[in-house]
């Protein structure tokens, strides 16, 4: 079934994005990828290191999946603008996942600084996906500010908490003009099947696969969790019902 | 001429540019984004940026994150 996830006028036919941090090593993340099936995966920003082997930046090019550079460990607007100017510049990419986090225990958007930086990101060009709180008014200004597509946590990044409130990833789908991509808290495939089947329009992860036993098997589930998501959410479920309704004719 | 180039001060002979504050850390030709004092500058523009005493330098590149 030809269904893609559009992103600013791109095409992507996964809908689930990778993030590339916590592989044990660079071949074990290459497998990984490959069995997600991903064709847009995140890496950070950081101080050139002259004795680091190999480059996430080679491996992914090489597998023909576009990088999308982040704003991890951004305190302020004006740290996550400027590494965004960075890596702009050094992967030739306008396209950023904007990260503005609070503090280093929670790891939590800072929803003060995130508008103020997607506001000041769009102004100079960028395609600007912004990871959010799961707070349904702060996705909505997100989106008058210009962004490209909300990405919601579904719980604390690394937790594997899965979506802690259902009812307000449900009510930012609602409304939202963008797409919605559940961003953090996924455990495993269930939590990514549940993501899809809320409406999501894709999943954003990389613990519950790169620190997974098995990284390239979970790699594959996910892959499957969310077409399996995506397929049950446009069939349209069976309304729940509080007594049973025989499927067998109860005549004859 | 001191320049302090990632956090690290660095002690210049004469003029420096900013690419070869670059070439101390990479030889790489592309996936590489350099500031001075904050500012980014266009890999174009390496070569004919020239550092003053007391420049902070960073040169950035991609890691496995996110």
């Amino acid at each position: 079934m030809d269904d893609p996830l559009l992103i600013a006028g791109e095409k992507f036919s996964s809908r689930l994005i990778m993030g590339t941090g916590g592989a044990p090593s660079l071949a074990v993340l290459d497998r990984a990828l490959a069995a997600s099936g991903t064709e847009l995966t995140t890496v950070a920003m950081r101080r050139v290191d002259p004795a680091a082997a190999g480059s996430v930046l080679d491996l992914l090019a090489d597998r023909g999946i576009r990088v999308l550079p982040n704003t991890a460990g951004c305190f302020t607007a004006t740290e996550a603008v400027r590494v965004a100017r960075l890596a702009r510049e050094a992967l030739g990419t306008s396209w950023v996942k904007l990260e503005v986090i609070a503090d280093e225990r929670t790891l939590l958007p800072d929803p003060v600084e995130l508008l103020t930086a997607a506001d000041q990101l769009v102004a100079d060009g960028f395609t600007v996906l912004p990871y959010t709180s799961d707070d349904p008014v702060l996705a909505r200004r997100l989106e008058q500010a210009g962004c490209a597509a909300v990405m919601p946590l579904g719980s604390p990044i690394g937790s594997g908490l899965g979506i802690r409130n259902q009812h307000n990833i449900e009510l930012i789908v609602e409304s939202a003009g963008v797409p919605v991509i559940l961003d953090a808290g996924i455990g495993t495939a269930s939590d990514a099947a549940i993501a899809m089947e809320l409406g999501c329009a894709g999943v954003l992860l990389a613990t519950s696969v790169t620190r997974a036993r098995s990284p390239e098997l979970m790699a594959e589930s996910m892959r499957l969790a969310v077409t399996a998501g995506r397929l049950a959410f446009l069939a349209g479920r069976v309304p729940r019902r509080r007594y049973a309704l025989a499927s067998s004719p109860p005549a004859g | 001429m001191k320049v302090v180039i990632n956090g690290e001060p660095h002690q210049a002979a004469g003029a420096m540019s900013l690419a070869q504050a670059v070439a101390v850390l990479t030889r790489a030709e592309s996936g590489v984004a350099a500031a001075v004092n904050g500012d980014v500058v266009r890999r174009a523009a390496w070569h004919t940026t020239q550092l003053a005493d007391g420049d902070e330098v960073e040169v950035m590149t991609a890691v496995q994150g996110g």
